[in-house]
C-alpha cells in the first residue's frame, strides 16, 4: 500500500479543488498515443485541431474525473483502478508506457496552470501520485 | 525531427530564458532532487540546500549549455560532441536521468510561462530536449 504523508495528501487535494476539469495539452503533446486509440476521435491532425476538438475535450474530462477518484480514494488506488487496468489491457490494448507520459504531461499542464503555487514539493506529490495511478492502471495486466 | 516550425517556437521560448539563466537552472535542478531523490547520488559534493552557490552555478552552466544548443539545432551531434564525450566516459550518469532534468526544466518553463506554455510549445521542446538527450547518450556504448 503507498503510503502518503498528510502534507502529500493536503498538496494533492489543494491543487484538486482548484482545477476546471479540462485537459486540452495532452494528445498534442505525444503524438504516438493517438492513432491507435483515438482513431475514432475525427481531427487531430494539429496540436491547435486537438485543442479545439470536442471529442478530446469530452474525454479529458473523463480522464480527469478519473483521476478525482483517485484523489478522493488516496489510501485505495489499487482497487479503485482494478477494472479500469483490466479496460485498459483487454479491450483497449493500451501500452501502459502511455500511463506514464500522460502523467508527465499532466504536471506541465498544471504548472502552467498555477504557476508559482505548483512549487518543488506540489510537484513531487503530484509525480508521485500519477506514478501510483500509473502502476495501478497496469497492475492488471496479463 | 524539428519541424521549422518547431524551431520557431524553441527560438521564441529561448529568447524569455535569457537573463533567467541561473534561476531557471537552478530552480529545475531543485525539483529534480526534490522529485527524483535518486538524482542526488550524482551530487554528494555539493551543497543541495534550496539556494546553494553549487546547484546555482551549476544550473546557470547546464542552462547555458541547452543554449547553445538550441543555437545549433540543425547539428546537434558536433554542438554536443564535447559534452557528449563527458558524460558518456567522465561523468557516467545514466541516460534515464536525462528524461527527469527535462520534464523538470520543462515544468520550470511552465511555471514561468504559463499560458504562453502550449501544448504546440510544449511539444516542440519536448522534442528538443530528448534530441538533446539523445545526443549526450550517444558514446555511452
Amino acid at each position: 500500500m503507498v503510503h502518503w504523508t498528510a502534507e502529500e495528501k493536503q498538496l494533492i487535494t489543494s491543487v484538486w479543488s482548484k482545477v476546471n476539469v479540462q485537459l486540452p495539452g495532452v494528445c498534442s503533446a505525444a503524438p504516438w498515443t493517438e492513432k491507435p486509440f483515438f482513431a475514432s476521435f475525427g481531427n487531430l491532425s494539429s496540436p491547435t485541431a486537438i485543442v479545439g476538438n470536442p471529442k478530446v475535450r469530452a474525454h479529458g474530462r473523463k480522464v480527469l474525473t478519473s483521476f478525482g477518484e483517485a484523489i478522493k480514494n488516496l489510501d485505495n488506488i489499487k482497487a479503485t483502478y482494478a477494472k479500469l487496468s483490466e479496460l485498459h489491457c483487454e479491450k483497449l490494448h493500451v501500452d501502459p508506457e502511455n500511463f506514464r507520459l500522460l502523467g508527465d504531461i499532466l504536471i506541465i499542464v498544471l504548472a502552467s496552470h498555477f504557476a508559482r503555487d505548483f512549487t518543488p514539493a506540489c510537484q513531487f506529490a503530484w509525480q508521485k501520485l500519477v506514478s501510483v495511478v500509473a502502476h495501478a492502471l497496469a497492475r492488471k495486466y496479463h | 525531427m524539428l519541424t521549422a516550425d518547431d524551431k520557431k517556437l524553441i527560438q521564441a521560448i529561448w529568447d524569455k530564458v535569457q537573463g533567467h539563466q541561473e534561476d531557471f537552472g537552478a530552480e529545475a535542478l531543485q525539483r529534480m532532487f526534490i522529485t527524483y531523490p535518486p538524482t542526488k547520488t550524482y551530487f554528494p559534493h555539493f551543497d543541495l540546500s534550496p539556494g546553494s552557490d553549487q546547484i546555482r552555478g551549476h544550473g546557470k552552466k547546464v542552462v547555458n549549455a541547452l543554449g547553445n544548443a538550441v543555437k545549433s539545432m540543425d547539428n546537434l551531434s558536433q554542438a554536443l560532441s564535447e559534452l557528449s564525450n563527458l558524460h558518456a566516459y567522465n561523468l557516467r550518469v545514466d541516460p534515464v536521468n536525462f528524461k527527469l532534468l527535462s520534464q523538470c526544466f520543462q515544468v520550470v518553463l511552465a511555471v514561468h510561462l504559463g499560458k504562453e506554455y502550449t501544448p504546440e510549445v510544449h511539444s516542440a521542446f519536448d522534442k528538443f530536449l530528448s534530441a538533446v538527450a539523445a545526443v549526450l547518450a550517444e558514446k555511452y556504448r
